[in-house]
Order: C-alpha cells, then structure tokens, then sequence
C-alpha cells in the first residue's frame, strides 16, 4: 500500500493508498480526487491530468521525458518546475507518502 | 433545478455528467441505467491497449463501483431502457419497471456498423469492436487466428490491424473509398500511414469494394469487386458507427444521424437532454455530431451545468488521437472540407505534422509524434489568429514561441 496526499484546489487535503504501479492519475479517479479530468486515460495524449509534486518529492520520480516534456507545454494551469501529468507517474515503495497538488483548472 | 436526473446509458457520458452534477453539489436523485454489465468505462484502448493485453479491465473503468455508492449514484447495470413516455415523464425498462425523472438524458452512444447479413455479415468470424465484452472475444480469435481481413481503413481498422500485426497475424486492410482515413484526414497523413503499415508486413487495398464475404458457416475469405480472392480465417468489420437513437425516435423526438439538440444539448423535450456519440448539436456554424472521449466529456459538462440552472452553451473543440505500431499521433480539429495543406516535417522524418487550412483559417492539425505541433495547432485554432503559413512548414521555427503569443498576457 502506497499513500498519496492530494492537496485540492479548496485547500484540503485527500489522502488516498494505491498499489505499486498505479499512476498518480488513476489513484486520483479511483478515489474521487476533483479535479483531474485524464481525457486520455492515461495515454499520454491529453494533458489533463497535470499536477504541481511537492518538491521534496521530485527526486525520487524517474525525469520527465521528451514527450511528457512537450505535453506539458500544453497544460491548462501554467507549467512549473514541479509540473508533471499524473497518468506518466507510476508508483513504487520510494513514494510512499508522496505530496501532490491538484491545479485549478486541466484546460 | 429537478429533483431526479436519470441518465440512459452507463459509458463516457455518464460516468463524467453524474460526478459532475455531485462535484457541483447537485443533491437531487442521480439513476443511471445501463445495459451493459461492467461499470462505465473507456473504450480507446479496446483496439489499443488493452487488446494487446498491455492493460487490465479494471484499468479501463472509470471510477470504481465505490465512487458510485459514495456518491449516491444509483447505477443499474444490466439493465436497459426501452421505451420513453414523455407524457408522463417516465422511462420504461426491460421487465416493465418504470422510473420517473425530472430531467431525462440520453447518452446511449452508438454502435458500430455491421457488415450486411446478405453479404456474408452472419458467417461465424466476422466481427465487430464497440465493447469490452466484444474486444476479449476479438482478443481470444486474434490468438487462435492466422489471418485477418479488416474491412475498413479508418482509424479504429488501422489499430486494429496494427495489434493484429504486432500478434503475428497476417493482415490486409480493404477500404472501399479511394484511399484509407478519406473521411477524417488528408492525403498526407493518410501515406505515412500507408507506409508505416505497409513496412509492418500489413497490405492495403485502396479504392476496392468487397463483393461478398465467402465461407459456409465460418468466414474463409473475401471476393473483392475486381474478382480477387483473399483467404483468412477472421474478418473485422471497422465501417463506422451508428449514433443508438431508437428510444429518441419511439419518443416523439427530432433525430438526424444523431438526436437533434439545440447548443445548451436540450433536445426538442426541453427535459431531455442528449450527450456524447448520440447527439447531433445544432449550433450557429452548423450542426454537427461527434464521436470522441473529449466531445463526450465536454457535452457531459455542458449538460450538467444546464441541469443546474445554467446556460452554458456547447462549443466544439474536436481532438482526438491514435496509436499504430507505436507512433502516436494527435489530431485537433477537423480537417474535412480543407482547400489549402501544409505539411512541417524533421529531417530524419521522426516527427511531422499537417496543417490544414480552409479559406485562410486554420482547421486542423495532424500531429505524428509530435506534440508540441499538436497544442500549438490547438492554441492556434481556438484562437483564431492568423498563422504563418512560411513559419509553419519551417522545421526548425519553435512552434512554442507561436503557440505562446496567442497566451492572454498576465499583467503583473
Ligand atoms: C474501439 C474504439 C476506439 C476508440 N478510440 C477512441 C480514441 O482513440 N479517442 C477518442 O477520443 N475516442 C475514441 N473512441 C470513441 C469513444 O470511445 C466514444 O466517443 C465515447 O465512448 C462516447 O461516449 P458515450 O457516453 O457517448 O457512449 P458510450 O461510451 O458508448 O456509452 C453508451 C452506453 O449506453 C448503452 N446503451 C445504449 N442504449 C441503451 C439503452 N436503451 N438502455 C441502457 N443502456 C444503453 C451502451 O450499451 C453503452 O454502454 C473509440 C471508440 C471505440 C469503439
Ligand atoms: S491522462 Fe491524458 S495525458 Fe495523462
């Protein structure tokens, strides 16, 4: 079981246990988390499943890649360092605990 | 604002416009009836995905069977409309139970087209792909199979030969118009495709009609029009969908290839509302009827917001993407009715993408592995701005810088 904090726009915090290999996306839909919308399903096609990871976080995820990199050009919420699509984080033991924030708007 | 919404199909729309109505605190009764067994899921990776096997079934859902009894969400499964009885604004079911609603919506999606039964469309092995439940049946004759005829080179066909190529099977592609992706996209688009899945091994038939579907019992071929007879062992039919408008039309309602609403998704029963696949919008440009993901979360929002007590009127923003032997591309906009094409390519070819314009506006953009192309065609085509054709077709122009300029400043 893998925990991950979900900081909505409202402030309040969602916290919510995936397993290893899920993506930060489908936790987010399987547990009612507002505001991710992932068109795409995941695909990696959409950008709307965009969101700010807590910067103590970042290290620990596998770089953003040349794809994930161009789409994020496209969110809806203006892109920062900490920017990425939640369907291209997957899971594992190291992220337990994980700290994400959901913007405020995927278009 | 009504006390009971009841939502006539289980799939995009639905799942989207019910936790619509709850995240915008609609308390009222929410139903959703529909006829499949699963709980509402997504359909693309039924030719991609998850028909290679790359994807589970739960992966495809939704939202969970919790999100929904959480959310007092009362999702009948298994269990189909029909018959409407406006008169008394009830919706009959199969069984004869009837279910009252304040605001009734039909999102019951369409259906893919099948090959005629005088054609050979009843011989065992002839398939179609529109639900899960035909995409693990497809899944189990892919592995038994040799060969494959895919009727049909639109974009659902491609993947189709694709995954059918990627599991060893040897595949053609018939296509009774001139060339493959005729309807949805331009000449060259439609040639990189051609050439990516002919280098697969796969062959393409353009411009040939199929004169009957030959085998007694199980399909073993196809006699095309010019005589030719190619042998397999299964055939998917992939000629298009059919917008499910039955229960609209025994109600009394304005159908049109889709059930006809005005640009807020009312129908011509100003309680019943329509959505996704099944809906036909009449707006100021024109009407037009759609069958993607983002088309049907966009007409779910829309209805939710009206349901609501607002006004908020439907305006089409066509996306829509596919995947093929592992090139990706992303399409925005439609490219029908195009006068004018530029094409921007890398050198090595890795990456294209197809500008379309019609009367100097841009319409559409094909993005191949390119999304960077996609979003600035996307920024370029809501915007409406006048676009540098020269720029465009120049490869090494940083399409970012365009696609930024159409950004509303932020004053500080
Ligand atoms: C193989 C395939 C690949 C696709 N790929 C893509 C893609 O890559 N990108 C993209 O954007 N779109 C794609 N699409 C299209 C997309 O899936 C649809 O546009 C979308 O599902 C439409 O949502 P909907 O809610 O209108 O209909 P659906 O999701 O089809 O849901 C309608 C539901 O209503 C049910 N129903 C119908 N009549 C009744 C009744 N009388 N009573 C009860 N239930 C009823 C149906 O059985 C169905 O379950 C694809 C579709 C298919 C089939
Ligand atoms: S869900 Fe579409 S890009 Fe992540």
């Amino acid at each position: 079981m893998i925990q991950v904090h979900f900081t909505t726009q409202d402030g309040s915090v969602t916290s919510a246990v995936g397993t290893d290999g899920e993506s930060v996306m489908e936790i987010a839909r399987n547990n009612g988390v507002h505001g991710i919308v992932a068109e795409c399903g995941g695909a990696a096609m959409c950008a709307t499943c965009h969101v700010y990871v807590s910067p103590g976080w970042l290290a620990r995820i596998p770089p953003v890649s040349e794809f994930e990199d161009e789409l994020l050009e496209g969110t809806g919420a203006p892109r920062m360092e900490n920017s990425r699509l939640g369907c291209q984080i997957k899971l594992n033991d190291t992220l337990d605990g994980l700290e994400v924030t959901v913007p405020a708007s995927q278009y | 604002m009504g006390r009971k919404v009841v939502i006539v199909g289980a799939g995009q729309v639905s799942a989207t416009l019910a936790a619509k109505l709850r995240a915008d605190g609609y308390d009222g009764g929410i139903t959703v009836l529909g006829d499949e067994n699963t709980l509402p899921y997504q359909r693309p990776p039924l030719s991609k995905a998850y028909l290679l096997g790359k994807q589970a079934m739960a992966q495809l859902h939704l939202r969970p069977a919790a999100f929904y009894s959480q959310a007092q969400i009362d999702l009948r499964l298994g269990c189909r409309a029909i018959a409407i009885e406006t008169g008394v604004r009830v919706v009959r079911l199969q069984g004869d139970e009837v279910i009252p609603y304040d605001h009734l919506v039909l999102a019951t999606g369409s259906a893919a087209r099948s090959w005629p039964a005088a054609l050979g469309g009843t011989l065992e092995e002839v398939r179609t792909l529109r639900t899960v439940s035909d995409a693990d049946s497809l899944s189990l004759a892919l592995r038994s199979a040799g060969s494959i005829l895919v009727i049909g080179g639109g974009y659902v066909g491609l993947e189709l030969a694709s995954v059918a190529r990627t599991l060893g099977l040897a595949v053609t592609v018939v296509e009774a118009q001139k060339r493959i992706l005729n309807r949805v996209a331009g000449e060259d688009t439609a040639r990189y495709f051609r050439t990516l899945h002919v280098a697969h091994g796969i062959r393409i038939v353009e411009g040939m009609g199929i004169r009957r579907l030959l085998g007694g019992g199980r399909v073993e071929g196809a006699e095309l029009e010019n005589g030719e007879v190619i042998a397999c062992d299964l055939v998917i039919v992939g000629i298009g969908a059919i917008p499910s408008t039955a229960l609209a039309v025994a109600a009394g309602l304005e159908v049109d290839d889709g059930v006809v609403t005005d640009e807020f998704c009312r129908t011509s029963d100003p309680v019943i509302w329509a959505a996704g696949d099944c809906a036909r919008v009449r707006t100021s440009a024109g009407s037009i009827r759609l069958e993607s993901v983002g088309n049907a979360i966009d007409q779910a929002e829309t209805v939710a917001a009206n349901i609501m007590g607002g006004e908020r009127a439907y305006r089409p923003r066509p996306w829509f993407w596919t995947e093929q032997h592992g090139v990706r591309m992303q399409i925005a906009g439609l490219s029908a009715g195009h006068d004018e094409t530029v094409l921007r390519r890398t050198s090595d070819g890795s990456r294209s993408s197809c500008w379309y314009f019609r009367k100097d506006n841009l319409i559409a953009v094909d993005a191949i592995n390119d999304a960077q192309a996609f979003l600035a065609g996307r920024r370029l085509i809501d915007s409406g701005m006048d676009v540098d054709r020269a720029a465009i077709g120049n490869p090494s122009f940083d399409l970012r810088n365009l696609a930024k300029a159409t950004l509303p400043e932020i004053s500080s």
